[in-house]
């Protein structure tokens, strides 16, 4: 008795099979139809979001620039500059360049040029060397013609070849795989030695906008916090006939198009706009003080406070709804003032909202683009708009690609503390 | 006989002439004028919607009456905010704070009165102990089962040692067995403690079993206030015996009435024995309400003189303890008389004809206000 | 103007629905598209009976780019500004298009001579000159109107805001011409420390008292909300607020920065064939002159400078003296010099954004 009380047998169904196996087969086809269910939203969420924030992160650390040219008519990969990388792989880091390093180079230029790949060459070098690109095409067209010694021939054509920064940048460039574009990203670049050094100041300006992103991103997040609990409480606690009045109130910029509420914001507060001349004819503000209020930080913290506010009230409001009244009926009944009753027992169950509503607001706020484009003038650019300068404008998509993930990593590294502070669990989305 | 009573009793808590309008149109509570002393266990019992919910609500601070005062231990509380009244009160749904321990929900009173520390964790072992709870300091209120929900919060209502506790329906979520014991342990509590309760419910067994008077609402109107015995023997209108425990009813006209003796003719021709309680002279309708307990079958039990009448068993039903049977009686089909499971009780069969009758002072005549 | 576009690109398809051929070439929108509608789709879906469907997007270049990446091309012809042209074409993205196969002038000039010097390369065949001029609100700058680029950075003769298009690019040129460089010695001065410090100074000046634009569309809208007195803008946008809407606006030619855009044919484009038949028409002499009939951006031709009549949105306004490439109005301008920003782009734009963040 007590034995197999210790050890429990095997249990089995009626015709010997072991109960467990019995149990996953009868399962199995329930399990493969919920898994058929689930197929298209799995795809989906494959195809439209986990490759190209694969393809994303590989873009910010892979750039063939130096190191293959893609032939489009034929469909093949050219390897560049093979002669000068195995020079590099072949040196120490720091080696000056010599006659065999130069003739490499003058070899690899002279393919590319028969190759049409030069430009591509120069653009890498480009990102890291600032005018090196023009030094390329002009020395490729000129590399044919070159004779030994090739160090100086080369040196004719440019002085800058001998440049020990150019060097590094392309024996940096030479491999594939590289942290450059988050060094850029980071205001940082490597020296003639190949140490990371700090960008001129007049050039560092990326570290200067993720933290203007960030506190702006928070003040916003405070701003709608504080716009939207009265607001969600109100929703939560009025009779449902005119809460539903309210909703709808507040859902309506919802159903409106954000250039069309972004543009609305510029209308109201340019200098010649509806506020300005409100205050103008009411006398408070003279004709020649009219107030600043758009193209700067004024201007993206008001509009993006209101174009954000539902995604606040929302989830604070599917919190508050359920809370019964009489828990602050119970504190005050138990002694506590209304303040005190509404800050330590009101308050403290509305937390899973605060977060979810604070998370949703900061993470979208982070990437926003279109209304600090818009209405932030230059003090109220935030890092998105200089990740789509580099995707439209400059075509440098390594470095928006780096400047992309590292929002992203700032956003899961939130996400993180989050859950180690409050608890995902304790996230209420609606 | 208990208007006199009421109006010596030295009070703790009274209101006078309390009206309650929520949309300016009708009111909820009609003239409500109500003493109680210290001490004592009153229940407020009556339908939803008979304003008595509203009554506690206007004394808890949580309403404003629209019109009279509310006084506590002598001092109007109409303009004193909930929090300044120093009343427990223990809440249907229990109303334990969901991010907050045991031990804190029961600490939160105590702090926001500014007690320090020690003396705090003190009260609280002590109050939960009270409740048999002194090992769950440390839960958090989803992890307690409804029973221990309930003792916490009424440990909570303990806790800062209040003169006067209010409970709102307080058992209501729980299954009968638990509810019997919590209410012999509330009970139990109130006697040890000496509190003031004013406890609101629509469970009139739970009135019965724990009050020292019960006010029986109805319509915005206390219908009757009188301790539990007396209500349930003695119900003072027809609502009132309609809605404590069970009652047959039947339809007469008084035939004649002197001293504390009726004779009532039913609709059916035949004529009873009644005592008349708010009736007063012949020819008026009346109701004559008997308990289905107080039935006799037994002609060796009958009142000597008393009147009876013919029934005829429609169905008898085993219930264990006790039999009832359904007869039809003065052209009633729901007549119910309860018999105890005695020795040598025989069963009645279906079909069978049998005299009936009761003591006079059981069977009771009340003014036909159709209000059943 | 978005209306009438649908209504076009709808009857061309109608006028040629018995054949499926199609071509897809995708534009900037607005204004712009149409006269590319009017003067080169029409025509030439008339002539071929090829459908010609046009679509629109902020900047051509990055659908082309992802397209041609990612291996999914829809887009038969483009147009790309000049820098991105070069650009794509390094990147080998685009195709090749052979000079010789263009056509020649009417008297027989061939196409190499006729196109003016730099608008040909080796992707791009130019199919017009837009210039980056300032304009001011004739009612708002009092009696002196301003007439040289300097007058833009004089905040003492002419106070209030200027809005400008938040890029290093042309800003440098034009704050170094204000300053009193030639034009033709800004890039010069541009590539040394020097002349960028001397660029950055001269709109340091200015800073705090500019608005800056992203979108073609916002300087005519500032200007004519008051937020602003003078504004960079390209000069087709002024033109069409003139003409078009009776804007009390004027253009300042002195200083301009012109440059060159025009078709691409990206690398994979379904219809090649009929892409660079579309190509080698749109850019022969006639449909120049008549794309610039409708939008006062110059012909790259000069065989087609002569034949450019009246604008056709209003039928009575003489085109010439509103295009960039018209001697009057060329007195002090500079072109655009791509290689120094192909060069250059990275750090300066850097050290744009730095000084605008801070």
């Amino acid at each position: 008795m007590s034995d197999a009380a210790t050890a429990p047998e095997l249990l089995t169904t009626a015709d010997g099979r072991p109960l467990k196996s019995a149990l996953a087969h009868a399962q199995a086809r329930n399990k493969r139809r919920a898994f058929y269910l689930v197929l298209p939203l799995l795809l989906f969420v494959v195809i439209t979001f986990l490759i190209p924030i694969g393809q994303l992160l590989t873009k910010s650390v892979y750039n063939t620039g130096f190191y293959s040219w893609k032939d489009r008519d034929a469909g093949v990969s050219i390897p560049l500059m093979v002669e000068l990388r195995e020079w590099f792989d072949e040196t120490p880091a720091d080696a000056e360049p010599d006659e065999a390093a130069f003739a490499a180079l003058v070899a690899g230029l002279v393919h590319a040029r028969e190759t049409k790949s030069i430009g591509q060459i120069g653009t890498r070098i480009n990102y890291e060397v600032s005018g090196s690109r023009s030094m390329f095409t002009k020395s490729a067209r000129k590399a044919k013609d070159l004779v030994p010694p090739y160090k100086e021939a080369l040196l004719e054509v440019d002085e800058d070849w001998g440049d020990p920064e150019l060097w590094g940048a392309m024996r940096n460039a030479s491999k594939v795989v590289t942290l450059d574009f988050y060094l850029s990203a980071l205001d940082r670049t490597r020296n003639a030695d190949g140490d990371i050094v700090k960008v001129d100041e007049e050039r560092a300006v990326y570290v200067l906008l993720f933290k203007r992103t960030l506190v702006m991103s928070a003040l916003i997040t405070f701003l709608t916090f504080l716009l939207g609990f009265p607001v969600a409480h109100l929703l939560a606690t009025l009779p449902l006939r005119h809460s539903n009045l309210l909703m709808i109130f507040v859902l309506l910029p919802f159903w409106t198009s954000l250039l069309v509420r972004t543009t609305s914001w510029i209308v109201l507060l340019q200098s010649q706009g509806v506020v300005n001349d409100i205050w103008v004819s009411l006398g408070l503000i003279s004709d020649e003080s009219r107030l600043q209020m758009i193209y700067n930080q004024t201007g993206t913290i008001i509009a993006m406070t209101h174009i954000l506010l539902p995604f606040m009230v929302l989830p604070l409001y599917s919190v508050m709804r359920p809370i019964d009244p009489s828990y602050v009926r119970a504190a005050r009944s138990l002694g506590a003032t209304s303040w005190t009753a509404f800050r330590r027992i009101y308050m403290p169950q509305t937390i899973p909202g605060i977060g979810a509503g604070g998370l949703l607001v900061f993470i979208l706020a982070v990437g926003y683009y279109i209304t600090p484009a818009l209405v932030g003038g230059s003090t109220g650019q935030l890092i998105s708009n200089l990740i789509a300068f580099h995707m439209q404008n400059s075509l440098n998509w390594s470095l928006a690609a780096a400047l992309a993930s590292l929002l992203l990593f700032a956003v899961l590294l939130l996400y993180w503390l989050y859950d180690r502070l409050i608890g995902i669990d304790n996230l209420k989305l609606g | 006989m208990t208007e006199t009573a009421e109006s010596n009793v030295a009070s703790f808590v009274e209101f006078r002439s309390v009206q309650k309008s929520y949309d300016g149109e009708t009111l909820v509570v009609k003239d409500l004028n109500l003493k109680m002393p210290k001490g004592e266990f009153l229940t407020m019992l009556g339908p939803s919607g008979s304003g008595k919910t509203t009554c506690l609500m206007m004394l808890a601070g949580f309403e404003t009456a629209t019109h009279g005062e509310i006084l506590l231990d002598h001092h109007p509380i109409n303009n004193i905010p909930p929090h300044k009244r120093g009343i427990g009160m223990v809440f249907q749904n229990y109303a334990l704070f969901p991010h907050m321990t045991v031990g804190e929900n029961l600490s939160f009173p105590l702090e926001v009165r500014g007690m320090g520390k020690s003396e705090r964790e003190k009260k609280v072992i002590r109050a939960l102990e009270m409740v048999q709870m002194g090992s769950f300091a440390a839960r958090r209120p989803a992890q307690l089962s409804g029973g221990q929900k309930q003792r916490i919060a009424l440990a909570r209502a303990l806790v800062f040692e209040p003169e006067l506790v209010l409970m709102d329906e307080p058992l209501g979520a729980l299954d009968k067995q638990l509810r019997e014991h919590m209410q012999f342990e509330i009970k139990a509590l109130h006697e040890r403690l000496g509190i003031t309760v004013v406890y609101v419910t629509h469970d009139q067994s739970e009135a019965l079993t724990m009050s020292d008077r019960v006010a029986v609402f109805n319509d915005g109107v206390i219908q009757q206030l009188a301790p539990p015995d007396e209500l349930y023997e003695r119900p003072q209108n027809a609502f009132v015996a309609g809605f404590i425990g069970e009652n047959n009813k039947l339809e007469g006209r008084i035939e004649e009435i002197h001293d504390n003796k009726a004779l009532v003719r039913l609709k059916t021709g035949e004529l009873i024995d009644a005592t008349p309680v708010n009736v007063t002279k012949p020819g008026q309708d009346t109701l004559v309400s008997i308990r289905p307990e107080r039935v006799e079958f037994k002609p060796e039990f009958f009142d000597e003189g008393a009147h009876m009448i013919e029934a005829e068993v429609l169905e008898f039903i085993y219930m264990g303890d006790t039999f009832r049977t359904r007869l039809r009686v003065a052209g009633h089909d729901d007549f119910v008389m309860k018999s105890r499971n005695m020795m040598g009780q025989r069963r009645l069969e279906p079909g069978e004809k049998i005299p009936i009758s009761w003591h006079m002072q059981d069977a009771r005549a009340l003014e036909d206000d159709n209000a059943l | 103007m978005k209306k009438t576009l649908i209504l076009t690109t709808a009857l061309a398809g109608f006028a040629v629905s018995a054949t499926a051929e199609e071509l897809t070439v995708m534009s900037w929108g607005g204004a712009y598209t149409k006269s590319q509608v009017e003067g080169y789709h029409k025509p030439f879906a008339e002539k071929t009976g090829v459908k010609v469907v046009s679509v629109d997007a902020d900047n051509p270049a990055t659908p082309i780019k992802a397209q041609v990446e990612a291996g999914n091309v829809t887009i038969d012809v483009a147009s790309v500004e000049f820098a991105d042209a070069i650009r794509l074409c390094d990147e080998g993205l685009v195709v090749e298009i052979d000079h010789a196969s263009l056509p020649a002038a009417p008297d027989g000039t061939p196409a190499t001579e006729d196109f003016l010097p730099g608008t040909l390369t080796d992707c791009l065949v130019s199919t017009d000159v837009f210039s980056t001029v300032f304009a001011y609100d004739t009612e708002a700058v009092g009696d002196t109107a301003p007439d040289s680029i300097a007058d833009f950075f004089d905040l003492e003769a002419y106070p209030g805001k200027r809005g400008m298009r938040k890029t290093a690019k042309v800003n440098l040129e034009m704050a170094l011409m204000a300053d009193g460089v030639p034009a033709a010695e800004v890039y010069g001065l541009l590539e040394t420390d020097e002349g960028v410090d001397r660029a950055f100074a001269k709109l340091d000046a200015i800073k705090d008292q500019i608005v800056w634009w992203e979108a073609g569309a916002q300087p005519p809208q500032l200007l004519a909300d008051g937020e602003v007195s003078l504004s960079t803008a390209y000069n087709g946008r002024i033109f069409n607020a003139v003409i078009g809407e009776s804007q009390p606006f004027d253009i300042v030619w002195d200083g301009q920065v012109y440059e060159f855009e025009g078709w691409v044919i990206p690398k994979g484009a379904p219809n090649l064939e009929n892409a660079l038949e579309f190509v080698k028409y749109s850019t022969s002499t006639e449909p120049l002159a008549r794309a610039a009939e409708w939008i006062s951006y110059g012909p790259p031709r000069q065989s087609s400078g002569s034949l450019v009549g009246i604008y056709q949105g209003d039928g009575t306004t003489e085109m010439g003296p509103h295009l960039p490439t018209t001697a009057a109005n060329l007195t002090n301008a500079l072109a655009s010099n791509f290689e120094f920003w192909a060069d250059r782009e990275t750090e300066l734009n850097e050290r744009f954004n730095a000084w605008l963040a801070n």
